[in-house]
């Protein structure tokens, strides 16, 4: 592989164009972490007293745990009393409207090529902007109104509809699920609502946009999605972070429930920080996420772009409780330089006839270290239930490596279980073809990558699609979906 | 002379490949390379269109220029075209969509304007009657789950469509049945043209019946050991290779046969 070696070096080391960091005026509580903490933290957002309590609870559970280290992913221990738990960009009151956003963050937005201003929006995408801890804006929100969508920032949640959140929050992630979530429920500052009623189809995409600006913050965000019985919705989260030395800590939870014949289609394209060429600095990105089809007939699919961070371990799992269900998850992750990633998913097999499917395409380039590692379980009660699972790995350059762990469970004999994988090369001979057509070296590469992670990309909605592309350094343009 | 090879010399590691191959190919001419495997013949191929795996000595010369200072994806945008012998499948990836790519990528590199997506569908579509392909096959991954013959019409389509100056065909005829050797043969015949020049290489007369060479060169142990005009094939194919270049090439093809 050495003729291909520098052509991979570039395409590895493609400058992280996110990186800059604005210069917001921020309110930081003080380093660590402690009952005080969360208690000014609640304070600061006027939380109900339950929600309090149940901060604390989780927090007097998580000093109980030790951090996991089963993961196939390696980083120096975090002190978590050296993490800024809340940090919020100061604002002027409560805004009237997203004309009187901050135009420094309007400006930071822009250069994102996020846009907070209604009328701007070509495709229609209600979005909600989170800079570090707190939620800053959310667009669309009348028009989403008028069908009886709420979308809106989570502390507004629980402040106008803490029976919602009351009922649903920890439904999915209970607060002792694991190391991250328990930590993210006894901290966590802000995030997305959002609820579809009964019947309702939603007239635009949904999406969550989270910056992290400060630094030596962690961004621990809680997002909620409930779609009730009929309603149908698409979502899609986005995220960088400035270029920083220090790692930084991202712990969110994302819960989403279906009831009877919803559909939730959540897509991420995660382009946190990477850390840089030596693999200094970047985002620790160590997420928990899940859905519940509790009712009949209901979906929810998973399509994931993961080309940030420095560390990714997380595993969107859908829980197929409702007859019928299925769960679907589409994943394309890339590691570069030294980034790594353990992520995959868990379906959960309750119901009769429930299906799944998972696509897993990981490349490894440069020294990235890139594992899949993905649970299917079926109960007893899983009668005729079915997963389709497919795993493949690309590898770039000799100093990559691809891992797969497959864990299936199977406890019902009708129930099928196909389990597909390879791990690939792109092959000197695919790179002179291409070559030998005319097309230079790096779109070549470009080229075959995005070839690869197909599949994924066609499930992606088309705006995400084309982000997606452009992450991988591409011009493929017509040839997806 | 379109292409000027002197002494060319080609190996990988130790093993010699290519000792000293001597080929002058004018523009408007058509010129077979038969030989028996291992001979070289593909080396040859590969090695004009740049295949990074060889260490080479001598001199190529293309319309005068150095083809050696070129990387291969320069090659391309100056004319030369390899139709492989083995075409690679690149999974994911359309076919219409590649050949798009390659068009548009050689004509910005000769300076020239891009095709639109309707102009370059437009072109397609006339191109691929040459070949008898139907536009299912635009849809597919590159020559992914393309049988051996389809695989071979798509290298000569995307021949048609590159309009190469210089075409070398490595063994297009091989696992071919004799419908998709008339189709290909065809397709090959209608790209013949007075500022063409090819490279047909082959194993079997039998192509020759379709595609009419100019000049057949014969090569063996790694050089050209006999040239002369189309009858040349015929006696090949009635004798084989075995009587020919006996003398100067029994030590070499001893050594060609370990080739990695």
């Amino acid at each position: 592989m050495t003729e291909v070696s520098n052509d991979v070096l570039a395409f590895a080391n493609q400058e992280y164009k996110y990186g800059f960091s604005t210069d917001l005026d921020t309110d930081l509580v003080p380093r660590g972490l402690s009952e005080d903490t969360i208690r000014l933290i609640s304070s600061k957002k006027s939380e109900p007293q339950w929600l309090l309590e149940w901060r604390l609870e989780a927090y007097r559970h998580w000093i109980t745990l030790e951090e996991p280290l089963w993961q196939n992913v390696h980083y120096e221990p975090i002190d978590y009393q050296d993490i800024i738990y809340y940090a919020a960009p100061k604002t002027k009151a409560a805004l009237a409207s997203l004309d009187e956003v901050d135009p420094e963050m309007r400006a930071m937005f822009d250069k994102l090529g996020i846009s907070l201003a209604e009328q701007e929006r070509l495709s229609g995408v209600a979005v909600d902007a989170i800079v570090d801890s707190v939620s800053v804006a959310t667009t669309f929100k009348k028009k989403l109104a008028e069908v009886g969508v709420i979308f809106c920032s989570f502390s507004e949640a629980v402040q106008k509809y803490p029976e919602l959140v009351r009922t649903y929050l920890g439904s999915v992630v209970p607060y002792r699920d694991n190391f991250f979530a328990t930590l993210n429920s006894a901290v966590f500052t802000d995030g997305s609502f959002c609820f579809i009623p009964k019947g309702v189809h939603c007239p635009m995409e949904l999406s969550t946009y989270f910056r992290i600006n400060a630094a030596d913050t962690g961004q621990f965000e809680r997002t909620l999605i409930i779609a009730e019985d009929g309603a149908d919705v698409s979502y899609l989260e986005g995220c960088t972070a400035p270029m920083r030395d220090k790692n930084q800590l991202h712990a969110a939870v994302v819960e989403l429930v279906a009831l009877e014949g919803a559909r939730i289609k959540y897509s991420t394209v995660q382009n946190w920080y990477p850390g840089d060429a030596q693999g200094r600095g970047g985002i620790y990105n160590f997420v928990t996420k899940r859905g519940k089809c509790a009712g009949a007939n209901s979906k929810i699919s998973w399509t994931q772009v993961e080309t940030g961070s420095a560390i990714t371990w997380k595993y969107p799992g859908v829980i197929l409780q409702g007859d019928n269900s299925i769960g679907e998850f589409y994943s394309v992750a890339l590691t570069a330089n030294h980034q790594q990633a353990d992520t995959g998913t868990k379906m959960i097999h309750i119901g009769k006839n429930t299906h799944s499917t998972i696509v897993s395409k990981a490349i490894s380039a440069g020294h990235g270290q890139n594992t899949y590692r993905g649970l299917v379980k079926m109960l007893r009660s899983a009668q005729g239930a079915r997963n389709y699972t497919r795993c493949d790995s690309l590898l770039l350059g000799s100093k990559s490596g691809a891992h797969t762990f497959p864990y299936i469970e199977v406890k019902h004999p009708s129930a099928q279980v196909e389990h597909e994988a390879s791990t690939s090369k792109i092959s000197e001979d695919q790179l002179f073809y291409c070559r030998q057509r005319g097309i230079s070296e790096e779109d070549s590469v470009s080229m075959i990558v995005n070839g690869f992670c197909r599949e994924v990309f066609k499930e992606l909605p088309m705006e995400f699609a084309v982000e997606a592309q452009r992450l991988l350094s591409v011009s493929l343009e017509g040839s997806v979906g | 002379m379109m292409l000027h090879i002197e002494n060319l010399h080609a190996r990988i590691g130790d093993n010699e490949i290519l000792r000293g191959v001597d080929l002058d190919v004018a523009a408007g001419e058509v010129h077979a390379i038969m030989g028996p495997n291992g001979s070289g013949k593909s080396t040859l191929a590969n090695v004009l269109a740049g295949h990074e795996a060889y260490d080479t000595e001598g001199v190529v010369l293309f319309e005068g220029e150095d083809l050696f200072a070129l990387s291969p994806e320069d090659r391309a945008a100056s004319g030369v075209f390899l139709a492989f012998q083995h075409p690679v499948e690149i999974p994911g990836v359309g076919n219409l969509y590649f050949l798009r790519t390659a068009l548009n990528s050689v004509l910005r590199r000769r300076g020239l304007e891009e095709l639109s997506v309707m102009q370059f569908l437009a072109l397609a579509e006339d191109r691929m009657k040459s070949v008898e392909m139907d536009r299912s096959f635009m849809n597919r991954s590159v020559n992914e789950g393309f049988s051996g013959g389809e695989k071979k019409r798509n290298e000569i389509l995307q021949m048609s469509i590159l309009e190469p100056k210089l075409a070398i065909l490595d063994e297009t005829d091989s696992g071919l049945d004799i419908d998709a050797l008339r189709i290909v043969a065809g397709g090959v015949n209608a790209l013949r043209s007075p500022d063409r020049a090819m490279v047909v290489i082959t194993h079997h007369q039998r192509l020759l019946d379709y595609i009419v060479p100019d000049r057949v060169h014969v090569m063996a142990g790694g050089r050209i050991v006999r040239s002369g005009d189309k009858d040349l094939a015929l006696e090949l194919e009635e004798y084989g290779y075995g009587e020919l270049g006996h003398a100067s090439s029994v030590d070499a093809s001893t050594s060609v046969g370990a080739t990695p």
